[in-house]
């Protein structure tokens, strides 16, 4: 018992590597504060071109966003850190984050918000336009102010999914939290430091899943 | 009376299904005319082909003197001019009724918010409902919501409405308010072009009645004329239909 | 050389492919192994959690769902670092099939018992008064009248989650798993190309596409109104 504790939850190391698994979770935020936005713009984008008529737009988007579905996030960070070296393009791990996400993510963001566009019905599509909105006015003041309040939970749930992403950027050395983890836990050979990683972790993201925990139960009951 | 709205030759196909089979349509200014006819009929069709809500297979629909169907003509432009109340009212359940009738104002017809607000004010009143201009649809009746959307339709002091089944959807004792509005609509001189079952409105309102059958015109004239002495057999037979409810 | 074929020579270079290739294809099995590992844990983990969570015990249920949160919020990387790192410390050592295993099987698990209790109690009361009153007990009404029912809200949401999380054996890689990435990237530092990445990108898209694909259709095919 002693060991576990001087194993997981030594007091000493801790307050050693408090600093810099601090550090960890302010590029965590700062790295989810990009990546969130930029992969709701992509998938609002891919989302509103999925409502094109013409079938040349439509079918290679869904091959785009299936494509970028079934492709596992790590697996594309790792082509692009090590791949476009070979291509003499040298790019740091922070750009890399930034890319395979924008593209993971998006598709994900897309696919919830394609299915919120759809869900509103056509009346008010007609409404809106028998006013003289046009489509565009229509998509913005009565389509997507619906379709967004419909599928916030799933929208709030891939967020979240999103932030626990951002741990990937350990593997190609980004200083977020489990990266500075993983360094302390190197330096001490004590793995205090990411029990620690997972107690911040689990102390940011609960709050969320709770709620999310609410919304969704709601929402799959209704739906029922 | 010169022609307000003037759809000549109208044929509508969707898919392989002819629904409307050449059909003309003229309205004079402040003529109420009551479309009639069979589900199947196409007198929605018809009546979503007058603001381009469908787009015909061929013939030619002027509204007001634009060319409706021409892809030169600013679709958006000409919808202010063209009113139209649905079914299912279809109001935007995430704004207030004020913010359902203001939309268009502020955003089509570039007015301020505060001119918009006060227009969006003047068009509830008309309909009776200056005092629910700031709850949302869910908070009020079938017959309320619809008269709302009745408001939404005419801030823009379009110059034809065009009424799709309006009173289809509500309970029987909702249905009065909202006829009561298209009668006063009337009065102040509005086109209208109503596709509905309420017969008695017809017969006290209308000026015209035009019965529509599988995507023809088959017979129109004065509501005495249509309701007792039909010239055709379909429209006596329809008529007959009707009055046995 | 164009640049054309120098593109071709550097990503796509058959001699450096074919030497690895058996390498890509163990990964693939070991993948498709660690996959159906996970799913069947984690899914049957979730069911039980589920059923014991329906029997209503407070404390119990207390319990599950603080469990249940806890593997909702940490990203699987850190759990996996957690045990393949963590354990030895306490004396404990896990491989890193395992450990990557046992992460990717408790958070399906932590997942897929919310998506199980939320079919479960969406059901209405109604089915359970009146299998009960025809005689039936608790668990004969949970199996032949409740679950059946319930399934039909969760499948569709299962099927992407688990989808989600399988794709997180790539993560193996972080510990030396050998599955898909890991042959990969290995391949890579010793042949100085990146071709077995680019084999290996394929091998991910053959076995997961298809998945994808097969999700859209069982969503669409249980989309039945009651």
């Amino acid at each position: 018992m002693e060991e576990i504790v001087q194993a997981f939850f030594n007091w000493e190391i801790a307050s050693e590597a408090m600093p810099i698994v601090l550090q960890g979770l302010l590029n965590t935020i700062l790295l989810s504060l990009m990546v969130v936005p930029l992969g709701l713009i992509n998938g609002l984008l891919l989302a509103v071109l999925a409502q094109s008529h013409r079938r040349w737009i439509r079918w290679p988007l869904m091959a785009w966003v299936d494509f970028f579905r079934a492709f596992p996030p790590l697996v594309l960070l790792i082509l692009l850190f090590a791949g476009l070296p070979f291509a003499g393009l040298e790019l740091n791990g922070f750009s890399c984050v930034a890319i395979a996400f924008f593209l993971n993510t998006g598709a994900y963001y897309g696919e919830i918000l394609r299915a919120g566009i759809e869900s509103i019905p056509r009346g008010q599509v007609e409404a809106a336009r028998s006013t003289g909105l046009s489509a565009t006015q229509t998509m913005i003041y009565v389509v997507l102010p619906q379709a967004v309040r419909n599928v916030l939970p799933d929208l709030l749930s891939n967020t979240l999914e999103v932030v626990k992403l951002t741990a990937l950027g350990s593997v190609v050395a980004v200083p977020e939290l489990l990266f500075q983890a993983r360094q302390a836990q190197s330096v001490t050979y004590n793995a205090t430091p990411i029990v620690m990683a997972a107690v911040i972790y689990f102390l940011i993201l609960w709050p969320v899943v709770r709620l999310l925990s609410r919304l969704e139960h709601r929402a799959l009951v209704l739906r029922g | 009376m010169p022609a307000i709205v003037s759809a000549k030759a109208i044929h509508k196909h969707f898919g392989t299904l002819h629904v409307l089979k050449g059909v003309d349509l003229d309205v004079a200014e402040r003529e109420l005319v009551f479309v009639i006819g069979p589900s199947g009929s196409g007198k929605s069709t018809l009546l979503r082909c007058l603001n381009r809500l469908e787009q015909p297979t061929s013939g030619s629909i002027t509204v007001d003197g634009i060319d409706m169907l021409s892809s030169k003509t600013d679709i958006n432009h000409a919808r202010q001019r063209i009113g139209m109340v649905f079914q299912s009212f279809n109001l935007y359940p995430h704004m207030t009724a004020l913010g359902n009738v203001t939309l268009a104002l502020r955003k089509v017809a570039g007015k301020s918010r505060a001119e918009a607000d006060r227009l969006g004010q003047a068009a509830l009143e008309r309909v009776g409902l200056a005092d629910r201009a700031h709850h949302r649809p869910a908070e009020l009746s079938g017959g309320q919501q619809q008269r709302v959307a009745i408001a939404r339709a005419i801030a823009l002091e379009p110059k034809v409405m065009l009424f799709d089944e309006p009173t289809s959807a509500l309970d029987p004792e909702l249905v009065g308010s909202v006829l009561a509005v298209m009668r006063s609509l009337r009065e102040s001189g509005m086109t209208m072009v109503v596709v509905s079952h309420e017969m008695g409105f017809a017969r006290a309102a209308a000026d015209r009645v035009v019965f529509m059958d599988h995507g023809l015109i088959v017979e129109q004239g004065a509501p005495a004329q249509i309701f007792e002495t039909p010239s055709h057999e379909r429209t006596r037979a329809f008529i007959g239909q009707i009055q046995r409810h | 050389m164009s640049s054309w074929d120098r593109f071709l020579h550097t990503f796509f270079n058959l001699q450096v492919m074919e030497k690895y290739l058996p390498d890509i294809l163990s990964g693939m099995v070991l993948t498709i192994e660690l996959a159906l590992a996970v799913v069947v844990a984690g899914l049957l983990a979730g069911l039980i959690l589920a059923l014991i969570r329906s029997l209503g015990i407070r404390p119990l249920n207390w319990l599950i769902i603080f469990v249940v949160d806890i593997f909702r919020s940490l990203p699987p990387l850190v759990v996996i670092v957690l045990i393949y790192f963590g354990l030895p410390a306490a004396g404990l050592s896990a491989s890193a099939f395992v450990s990557t295993w046992l992460s990717l099987a408790l958070v399906l698990m932590a997942f897929s018992e919310e998506i199980f209790w939320a079919g479960i109690t969406s059901t209405p009361r109604g089915q359970w008064e009146a299998a009960r009153s025809t005689g039936l007990s608790f668990s004969q009404t949970l199996f032949s009248v409740i679950l059946p029912q319930a399934l039909r809200i969760t499948i569709a949401p299962l099927t992407n989650r688990t989808i989600a999380i399988t794709k997180g054996t790539a993560l193996g890689t972080v510990v030396a798993l050998h599955e898909i990435l890991g042959m990969a990237s290995s391949a890579v530092s010793n042949s100085y190309n990146p071709s077995p990445l680019m084999m290996g990108a394929a091998a991910y898209i053959v076995l997961f596409l298809p998945v994808v694909v097969a999700a859209r259709w069982i969503e669409t095919k249980f989309a039945w109104k009651r």
